[in-house]
């Protein structure tokens, strides 16, 4: 039925109790979501320390980032970070996820062991990969995993101070978010997978597509959807990735570590700029917000191709 | 729907409604219960302890509410803050002045200064006099703050090194270095027999502080160092430039431990702990760190070895840790009495004996290991942000202290930082003066 067909033959007082059912929700929404991003960007043109007077500065902290180099500098980190995950990440979600939904065996334990590294926390996968990348020694003997393996394999040329190298460490960080974060998207793409009536394939198989053909051909366009939303999510959660940054390098490796949020850490806590931490909030929210509209966009598009 | 059950169901509505914004109001506190808000994790049990002891012998009740790690307890405080909510007692976790003097302007703390000088001073010459300063105001402070006293020291401590003298034998050392040429011996002589020389959590930022702030009053003396901090002297000045080849020398030597940039001082104690480094920089609280890691570690406690012989090598110290007392609280009086209670002796062997933290009480000091007496004694050659009459602006003490990050991992020079610093520091007076 037409919902305005519907809206015109309730009677106000239908309509009166209905909005009361509705409205603890919008009181909610409004109270916890709408109302502190105006107040954040209220915020962004004050010059604030978190106590004491606020100087109204106007648009003065977003000249400024505009011209703070750090700044940007973390917006590119994030933007690598999230690249390696969209592309390292998905792709073995997704081979992990196709593997996983043909008949093998032990599949089901697959499944619970691709999803323990998302349900850890990202404190404990950092002190879990500090261990593993850890460059130091004692008695001569590499105390991390990784160089230890690769001393005891005849590469010894190889070992490295990964997390304490400008060059490896924001590619570790990388890795490692992506190693946390695989099982998300195993989880959402073979539950995609799952879907595609069985069917289609067999048709395929009846015309003629091999594997190869039926993967392209079947699956990439059931999957997209799915695919959109696993994309979608990983930038999102890839953008604003921090706790593990943290947790591996503590408060960073000069500037190569740095995010967007750690600057506004940094901002808040460190320099004690509230009102600067507040403009970058609002920036890096725009870009946020810009990405996810573009995905959407190209969604929309691709489903109608 | 039955008009019952759309009843039942606005009235389960309206009470869940009535329930959230009751919720977000003020919890009543108890009447006359103190509270006290604190980030130090490992005390819960001793300050419980003593909460129980304070009730049996004045039938005041205290509720310590702990709240940890400290970066977590510096937001809830600034965020109760915010909201007006603060504790009657709880502490203030910055190094530098400009944020309790903040706190103290918008009415959050109280001025202890009267109750410090009843009874000719008692309270106040009862507790070493370097920890009081961390929370004075003097007279003229640029904080514009009336001068007094607006906290009360709970312990002590100072930054020191630490040597291990198993290590220090293995090498063929048998005197701790006293001066910076004797330190690089010892570092060549560590590094022959393949041990690290040395090792500190310089991934966080304000462990490069101390360190370096040693050595820049050791270089070139205080008065020098504020006159940058007002900007009456470059970063790009020879002495500063000398402070920066500390580090590049150190380097260039092979002291640092591997990843000592990103090396949170957790992972550093347990290196030094486990002997995995000869040398370390850290504070008073180490001692009971180490005791729990390694109860068999035989280390010593030494001042850093100064490279500027004719001037003191002073270290970064003075109150470990502070208590205020929250101005707006109807247990204020009551709230002093605790805290001065917690300042005695008697409350501060006790803390001594279950945390090893150092006694701020004077008459506390005796019986205290060697080690701890060790970090007790540079007490008289401390400083601290919170004495120092004028602060850095944060903003260029980060970009100093990325900066040292970056002479260690070997991209960038002492002068390069320096004049780098310089350029952050001549653009934020700038800003300032507009």
């Amino acid at each position: 039925m037409d919902t305005r067909a519907l809206a015109i033959k309730l009677k106000p007082l239908d309509a009166f109790k209905n909005f009361l059912f509705v409205l603890p929700a919008v009181l909610i929404f409004l109270i916890f979501y709408i109302y502190p991003f105006f107040e954040l960007f209220r915020l962004s043109l004050y010059q604030w320390q978190g106590i004491g007077p606020q100087i109204f500065v106007g648009l003065q902290n977003f000249q400024e980032l505009a011209g703070d180099k750090v700044w940007w500098d973390s917006v590119g980190h994030a933007g690598y970070i999230t690249l390696i995950a969209l592309t390292f990440q998905n792709v073995l979600a997704f081979a992990l996820a196709l593997a996983c939904d043909r008949e093998i065996r032990m599949k089901r334990f697959y499944r619970v062991v691709f999803f323990i590294p998302p349900v850890l926390s990202e404190v404990v996968v950092g002190l879990l990969w500090n261990w593993i990348l850890n460059s130091g020694t004692q008695n001569g003997q590499q105390i991390g995993l990784l160089n230890h393996f690769l001393v005891q394999s005849g590469l010894p040329q190889l070992v490295h101070g990964w997390l304490s190298d400008p060059k490896t460490a924001l590619s570790c960080i990388a890795i490692v978010h992506s190693w946390k974060g695989f099982g998300w998207g195993f989880i959402m793409l073979l539950a995609g997978l799952q879907t595609i009536d069985r069917q289609l394939y067999e048709a395929a198989k009846v015309d003629g597509a091999g594997g190869w053909s039926a993967f392209w051909n079947v699956t990439i366009p059931m999957m997209m959807p799915v695919i959109m939303v696993v994309v979608i999510l990983t930038v999102l959660g890839s953008m604003q990735v921090f706790v593990l940054i943290l947790s591996l390098v503590n408060q960073g490796l000069v500037y190569h570590t740095e995010v967007p949020v750690t600057r506004i850490l940094s901002s808040m806590h460190e320099t004690h700029q509230f009102g600067y931490a507040c403009a970058q909030a609002v920036i890096l929210g725009a870009i946020l917000v810009a990405v996810a509209f573009f995905l959407k966009k190209m969604s929309s598009y691709m489903k109608q191709v | 729907m039955c008009p019952d059950r759309i009843k039942i169901s606005l009235l389960i509505i309206c009470g869940i409604f009535c329930s959230g914004v009751l919720g977000c109001s003020q919890p009543k506190k108890p009447s006359g219960q103190i509270e006290v808000w604190h980030w130090m994790t490992d005390r819960q049990d001793a300050f419980e302890a003593l909460a129980r002891k304070y009730e049996a012998e004045t039938g005041i009740k205290v509720k310590f509410d702990l709240f940890a790690p400290s970066d977590a307890y510096t937001q809830k405080i600034i965020a109760a803050a915010q909201a007006d909510v603060l504790p009657d007692v709880y502490g203030i976790l910055e190094e530098k002045k400009p944020v309790l003097a903040s706190f103290i302007k918008a009415g959050f703390v109280a001025d202890l200064t009267e109750e410090f000088r009843a009874d000719n001073g008692a309270w106040e010459t009862g507790l070493f006099a370097k920890a009081v300063d961390v929370n004075r105001f003097v007279a003229g402070n640029i904080n514009g703050i009336r001068p007094g006293i607006y906290g009360v020291p709970l312990d002590i401590g100072s930054e020191q090194m630490l040597y291990n003298r198993a290590l220090l034998k293995k090498a063929g050392i048998t005197k701790v270095p006293v001066t910076f040429a004797e330190w690089l011996a010892a570092v060549d002589a560590l590094r022959r027999v393949g041990i690290a020389p040395f090792v500190s959590g310089f991934g966080e930022l304000w462990m490069i502080d101390c360190f370096t702030s040693n050595y820049a009053f050791n270089i070139m003396g205080e008065q020098k160092v504020f006159a940058t901090f007002r900007g009456d002297v470059k970063y790009t000045d020879p002495d500063w430039i000398r402070v920066l080849e500390v580090v590049r020398i150190l380097r260039d030597k092979g002291a640092f431990i591997d990843g000592i940039v990103t090396k949170g001082n957790k992972v550093a104690e347990q290196d030094f702990a486990l002997e995995r480094a000869a040398f370390a920089f850290n504070g008073a609280w180490s001692v009971n760190v180490y005791r729990s890691m390694n109860p068999g570690l035989d280390y010593g406690v030494a001042p850093l070895p100064a490279l500027n012989p004719l001037s003191p090598m002073v270290s970064w110290g003075g109150a470990e840790s502070s208590f205020v007392i929250n101005n707006a609280s109807v247990n204020k009086g009551k709230a002093v009495a605790f805290v001065k209670w917690l300042t005695a002796r008697e409350q501060q062997v006790f803390l001594f004996m279950k945390v090893n933290s150092l006694p701020v009480n004077r008459d506390a000091m005796a019986d205290i290991p060697k080690n701890l007496a060790d970090f007790a004694k540079a007490m008289e050659s401390s400083t601290h942000p919170k004495i120092w009459p004028v602060s850095e602006d944060p903003v260029v003490s980060e970009a100093f202290l990325k900066g040292i990050q970056s002479i260690i991992i070997g991209e960038s020079t002492p002068s390069a930082v320096a004049a780098e610093v310089q350029k952050i520091k001549d653009r934020q007076m700038q800003k300032a003066k507009h």
